[in-house]
């Protein structure tokens, strides 16, 4: 699965088939923060993730004024 | 190709996003109408405004003010935006940029202030010279600006794009200190007074994520990049922490905010710390508790100033962190 991180932004590669919210414990990324785009849509944290998928997690927190 | 995971619990489609506090799993239809159900009923409750009134949007180009937007048109509101041009270097000029492809796609209204244009300085110079934490200066100078834009122009009331995530953090920061009068003032609407003008927001019921989700659902091409300058403040150590705890107990936040404002604001209300009578700036009379404004202090301070640029700001920020201010007064 190669995924796209933000923050500062990059590229990993991480083995599939894997589950949504398995990927973003192995990355050490909190579920609340954050949502994940595959293939340009949105899915969920049971979604099954399989190798040949691009992954977009994109963070979701703001803070200013 | 991914395979999808939990159904619509209403039409046993693909589920796009989950909502442990709701016990409640949507495909991207349902989900916008949720985000409408749920806009509409901060908007009825707190009795915010009304159809025939003229409502301007404070838009900064991010998911949370570009979603409100789209949700008031649909809900039938006469929304208008104003944007203002904060001077953060390539982050405002792209902010900008999608605030405007947003208002000119869907044919809208969206009027732009630039503050060093009109007023003479920016955040990072702002910031630099009155030795505060970036985020003050920014939400001082938004606040003046919509607040004026608003009553020079006509509108009804001033709505933002607060969502239930801020408004649970900034409740956090001022209980963890015990801010009385900051948690008097901690309404999701707020009357005219004193020359302000009235100001509410419709998104306290919708949580940070979910207005992200709503953008992605709904093809708005928001600014996703996070301001170089608000990193590390505050105000995202609350969030952090909220969400640690919405982890293990979900609907924590919404809890939390929401009985606040049911059980402890109504007390608060009619407590001396929000009955100060304000009086009225020396130099623009725009309402303050001062002789002249937080605003017209910063433009006073930063007359002649040199532009200060963002990196030497954040370096500095980052140095010290002297004071954090985040979300602060008048909210």
């Amino acid at each position: 699965v190669k995924v796209l991180l933000r923050n500062p932004k990059r590229e990993v590669e991480e083995a599939g088939p894997v589950r949504v919210h398995a990927l973003l414990d192995r990355l050490g990324i909190h579920r609340e923060t954050v949502l994940v785009i595959s293939n340009g849509a949105l899915v969920t944290g049971d979604s099954l993730l399989l190798d040949t998928d691009i992954v977009e997690v994109r963070p979701v927190i703001s803070g200013g004024a | 190709m991914t395979n999808p995971g939990m159904k619509c619990m209403v039409c046993k489609q693909p589920a796009v996003i989950d909502l442990p506090r709701h016990n409640a799993k949507f495909c991207g239809e349902h989900f916008s109408n949720f985000c409408r159900e749920q806009t509409a009923k901060a908007i009825r409750h707190h009795d915010m405004m009304q159809l025939t009134d003229r409502v301007l949007v404070a838009v900064s180009g991010g998911k949370d003010s570009l979603a409100l937007w789209d949700l008031l048109l649909a809900l039938g509101y006469q929304a208008d935006g104003l944007y203002i041009g904060l001077g953060i270097g390539e982050y405002s000029d792209e902010s900008g940029q999608y605030s405007q492809r947003f208002a000119d796609a869907r044919g809208l209204k969206l009027h732009t202030v630039d503050l060093r244009g009109t007023y003479g300085f920016d955040v990072p110079t702002a910031a630099a010279t009155m030795k505060r934490v970036p985020c003050s200066s920014c939400g001082v100078s938004k606040r003046h600006i919509f607040d004026s834009y608003a009553v020079e122009h006509g509108y009804d009331v001033v709505v933002t794009g607060h969502n239930l995530d801020d408004e649970a953090a900034v409740l956090f920061g001022n209980a963890l200190h015990w801010e009385m009068e900051y948690l008097a003032r901690q309404r999701p609407v707020l009357p005219a007074r004193d020359g302000m003008p009235k100001k509410a927001k419709p998104l306290v019921r919708l949580a940070e994520r979910e207005m992200a989700a709503y953008c992605i659902v709904n093809s708005i091409d928001y600014q996703v990049e996070e301001c170089p300058m608000a990193a590390g403040n505050r105000h995202l150590g609350y969030k952090e922490a909220l969400n640690l705890i919405e982890a293990q107990s979900p609907g924590t936040k919404h809890q939390y905010y929401h009985g606040f404002l049911d059980r402890l604001a109504p007390v608060l209300a009619d407590t001396a710390a929000d009955r100060g009578d304000l009086g009225r700036c020396e130099r623009c009379g725009a309402a303050t508790t001062a002789g002249i404004c937080s605003f017209c202090r910063i433009s006073a301070a930063t007359n002649g100033v040199n532009p200060v640029s963002i990196e030497v700001v954040i370096s500095r920020t980052r140095g010290s962190k002297k004071s954090t201010a985040s979300k602060g007064p008048a909210r």
